[in-house]
């Protein structure tokens, strides 16, 4: 392992030892290695999303390298090469957010929505660790860009309604844009019943009721200087969780930031984007709708979070180089009472996460190296100082009923290295990389009490003792182009030490009531996580073409079990037909059979299942702007089915049919 | 020097030379500071007063603080001895309770200390007396009064026949403030010797197995079985609380034998044993 970090730093290095180079040459674009998902309804008439209206989770969804976890309709937690939140790096424009539930009903993804957002940038392993530590990989949910080009008054409306479920969603967005000055508020509103699986059989407590609304606004002092300010607010009431003994009566994000922006021109420094933001999260969990619950319980749980980052670009010759200095303060408290069955017994009292504080601050350093026409080394280097502290004397000692020693507070240091090699021709790409990441435990995982997790059964209790979580990886892929045919490859593989998971604490009597037992986390050894996709596209003429992708995923530990939520064999075709004004696509998504379940970890064996969808598009443009319709047909068929990333088995939607209707005015 | 060294000390010296001469403060000390005033027996020319921290006497262990005031000087009485001995009066009979010596509290001048294990009462309170036994510069006094016992809401004390015959009386006296922690846990344990003697009983050892019937009969790990210690005549065991609400602390008596003289283990059939403790917080 050290040879390699050694590998990479050299790598890291001999790049920067290069920046002497005198060598002048036409600068490239620098090529983003993410995988970006343009998400603005304004760039919807390339017909790429099937729905305008359509969640982030739907759009997360669509990539290769994202599984979204559900655990109901509505709030689905994303996961990068098999890797859940805690791995990953989730963040809103470089702002750090926490979800404030303990039993992850809240991934930071459901507090935003498609009209906040310009677009999704996602980093695969340690290419994304530009806004934090990760093992998975990083998404980030970018926030649009200020806009001073006197464009003047435009806006935008959006209708869409679905038949399963009685799916309704408005959105609305009013936005002036001058030469100085520019101001945009944007609301959406979205209420689901409770949908029906294949069959016609009704998914209870799958209904969801939300609103987001963002204003933004952003006033350009000089011609190198401007600034905006940020806020969105987002509150989800009443969201059922079908495969959980919960649902949420109240979600509430509030995300506020404040930016300054220097672009000067004709200089090495091409920008330097400094931020402060804040986000306060309040996630109550609530039993009242379910008529037979072992016990009552309340169970609120707050995230706070205070940071900055300042992120400069500087171009020197044929390096590209990103500076990212950041911190954050992170406040994560949760708490559970339970309400006795027994009259006269006193409320049971805890708290789950015992107000956790954590203080970051890190230094993130990325070289895009172009040393010739066709290639480039990519480097990065993260370094950070990681600290926890329990704030309530009470957390110390209920986690000590567990561990010998529980210290107050922990310090970590972490960093995080990658190295990527390109190489691009105009009929094939290739990319091969390196890297090393470290992590420190989530709030759950060093200092969770009691958290009961449906999908093994078992109560599970923090280890404050963790050692940081490391990973060696190496990816490549590879594109190649033959005329009207395209074929690509893309692997990645994960070496994870001391990979952090639950371990059965024998003896140990459950909290929750019917569960099998605790789990206190611990590490594996090592752990091995590999994936690989093969995508292929034919363009049969001008207006048809089809794709298709078929991948495979492994995922074990050093004691030879298999890791839970590793995806089976999958695939997916699409037949495209497109012209300027209509798109149709006809889709078949499918996976294989899940036998390298991890009984462990409370999997079971998942059938394969294959859903057809149908999509369609229309644009019509006139005088006053343009209208974009979408419908479709999704489930043709009305399979009933479940996937491995569906809590507990419960069955996603049967047969349904939407209509999203945009107008667009300026 | 360097002066990170010079400034403590300079600041120290500034300190202390700023400071005011107020070592000869002759305030009287409260001795019996953060207690509660139980009751007040005048006996002649002594009154005794009678403290605790909830200022009344209650089922279970009772830690009580006295002080004797000589009513013709108002100050009180540094050297005195003192005994008791608490009776119950039943219809059919009378006994006693477990309890120790009083002895002068650790770095006090006026206060005495000692603790009655009030094993049960009559329904309305009533039913026990307590006698005093003094002696103050070589004179015996004796008083009887009568003292009312409230009911503690949870059951503190287990009165119970031991498999070997021997009626037993334990009480719980830590932990008194008990939290989400592993708690020191500490009973004492008696015998019934008869109607008046009450001895420690040595070198047992008590099993220990709290539950939450209110939550599916859930218990929290790490606890550990109570042992004797002979420094102070207790039994002292770990004891994990997960969270706040009822507990029932289940119990088994074994001899130095091992032989189980009370109680028997949880299990899915069994939700409770036949001796237990019970605490609230």
């Amino acid at each position: 392992m050290k040879t390699l970090i050694t590998v990479i730093l050299c790598l890291l290095l001999s790049s920067l030892g290069f920046a002497q180079d005198n060598n002048k040459e036409t600068k490239k674009d620098t090529t983003k290695l993410e995988e970006v998902l343009v998400l603005s309804r304004r760039k919807l008439s390339n017909h790429r999303q099937e729905k305008t209206l359509s969640s982030i989770d739907d759009y997360l969804e669509k990539s290769n390298k994202i599984t979204m976890i559900k655990r109901g309709n509505y709030a689905w937690e994303p996961t990068i090469n098999n890797m859940t939140s805690e791995r990953l790096v989730v963040t809103i424009d470089g702002m750090q957010i926490f979800g404030a539930c303990t039993d992850k009903m809240d991934p930071i993804t459901s507090y935003v929505d498609v009209s906040n957002l310009e677009k999704v940038t996602i980093g695969s392993g340690q290419e994304g660790t530009e806004n934090g530590h990760s093992i998975g990989g990083g998404i980030d949910l970018k926030l649009p860009s200020s806009k001073f080009n006197g464009s003047g008054f435009k806006s935008g409306l959006d209708l869409g309604y679905e038949t399963n479920g009685n799916y309704k969603a408005t959105g609305l967005d009013l936005e002036y844009t001058g030469n100085k000055f520019f101001i945009s508020a944007d609301g959406i509103y979205r209420k689901s019943d409770n949908y029906d699986a294949g069959g016609n059989e009704e998914i209870l407590y799958s209904q969801f009721e939300k609103y987001n609304i963002s204003l933004k606004t952003g006033y350009k002092f000089s011609e190198t200087q401007s600034i905006d300010a940020n806020v969105i607010y987002d509150k989800a009431t009443d969201v059922g969780y079908p495969a959980l003994p919960m649902d949420v009566s109240l979600a509430e994000a509030l995300i506020a930031s404040l930016t300054h922006y220097y672009k000067p021109e004709d200089k090495a420094l091409k920008s330097l984007e400094t931020k402060l933001y804040f986000n306060t999260i309040t996630h109550i969990m609530d039993d009242t709708k379910r008529p037979v619950v072992a016990i009552r319980m309340d169970m609120p749980g707050w995230s706070d979070t205070y940071g900055f980052y300042s992120k400069a670009e500087l171009m020197k010759n044929k390096h590209h180089f990103t500076l990212n200095l950041n911190g954050f303060y992170n406040k994560s408290l949760a708490e559970m009472t339970m309400f006795s069955n027994n009259p006269g017994e006193p409320d049971m009292f805890m708290y789950t996460w015992p107000d956790i504080r954590t203080l970051y601050s890190g230094i993130f350093i990325k070289d895009d190296f172009h040393f010739s026409a066709h290639e480039t080394l990519a480097s990065s280097i993260r370094l950070g100082y990681h600290n926890n502290k329990i704030a309530k004397e009470v957390g110390v000692q209920s986690l000590q009923i567990f561990h010998d020693t529980v210290d107050d507070q922990n310090n970590r240091f972490l960093v995080s290295l990658a190295s990527t090699y390109q190489l691009k021709k105009e009929n094939y790409n290739l990319s091969v990389g390196l890297g090393y990441g470290e992590r420190a435990p989530s709030v759950s995982e060093g200092y969770g009490f009691y958290l009961f997790n449906s999908f093994d059964n078992y109560d599970y209790i923090g280890n404050p003792n963790l050692k940081d979580e490391k990973a060696l990886e190496a990816n490549f892929s590879f594109k190649q182009k033959f005329n009207d045919f395209e074929i690509g490859l893309e692997s990645s593989y994960f070496h994870i030490m001391d990979y952090i998971i639950g371990e059965i604490a024998p003896d140990v009597s459950s909290m929750t009531i019917g569960a099998n037992g605790v789990r206190v986390y611990t590490a594996l050894d090592h752990a091995s996580i590999f994936n690989t996709y093969v995508n292929s596209s034919y363009k049969i003429s001008k207006r048809f073409a089809i794709n298709g992708t078929v991948g495979y995923n492994y995922g074990k530990g050093n004691d030879g079990e298999n890791l839970p939520l590793i995806k089976p064999f999958s695939y997916f075709a699409e037949f495209n037909y497109n012209t300027p004004k209509f798109n149709a696509a006809l889709q078949l998504d499918g996976n294989g059979n899940q036998s390298n379940y991890s009984r462990k970890y409370g999997e079971n064996e998942t059938a394969d299942y294959a859903i057809l969808n149908l999509n369609l598009g229309n644009v019509f443009y006139n005088k006053l702007g343009k209208t974009v319709l979408k419908y479709g047909v999704e489930n043709i068929l009305d399979t009933k089915y479940s996937t491995y990333a569906d809590w507990n088995n419960f069955p996603r939607h049967g047969r349904n049919f939407y209509l999203n209707l945009s107008f667009v005015l300026q | 020097m360097k002066l990170k060294y010079v400034l403590p000390i300079a600041f120290i010296a500034l300190f202390f030379s700023c400071s005011t001469d107020d070592d000869d403060n002759t305030t009287i000390v409260n001795e019996v500071e953060g207690l509660e005033l139980i009751q007040t027996i005048v006996n002649g020319n002594e009154t005794i007063e009678l403290y605790n921290e909830k200022g009344l006497f209650e089922t279970g262990y009772n830690m009580i603080s006295l002080r004797i005031k000589d009513n013709t000087t108002d100050s009180y009485i540094e050297d005195a001895t003192l005994s008791w001995m608490p009776m119950m009066q039943m219809p059919t009979m009378e006994h006693s309770s477990p309890k120790s010596t009083i002895s002068k509290a650790i770095g006090k001048d006026t206060v005495y200390e000692g603790f009655i294990i009030y094993q049960m009462i009559n329904t309305d309170g009533s039913g026990w007396s307590l006698t005093l036994n003094y002696t103050i510069d070589g004179t015996d006094y004796s008083l009887t009064e009568t003292i009312s016992v409230m009911q503690y809401g949870n059951q503190n004390t287990a009165t119970f026949m031991g498999s070997d015959g021997t009626n037993y009386i334990l009480a719980l006296i830590e932990p008194k403030d008990p939290s989400i922690a592993v708690n020191e846990m500490k009973v004492g344990l008696f015998k019934m010797e008869n109607m008046m003697t009450f001895p420690v009983v040595e070198d047992y050892t008590i099993a220990l197995d709290p539950r939450m019937p209110g939550m599916g009969n859930h218990t929290s790990p790490n606890n550990t079985d109570l042992t004797y210690n002979n420094a102070d005549n207790f039994y002292y065991g770990d004891l994990s609380l997960t969270m706040t609400g009822y507990w029932k602390l289940n119990l088994k008596l074994m001899n130095t034998d091992d032989d189980v003289l009370k109680g028997e283990d949880v299990t899915d059939e069994n939700e409770a044993s036949s001796l237990y403790l019970e605490l609230e917080f």
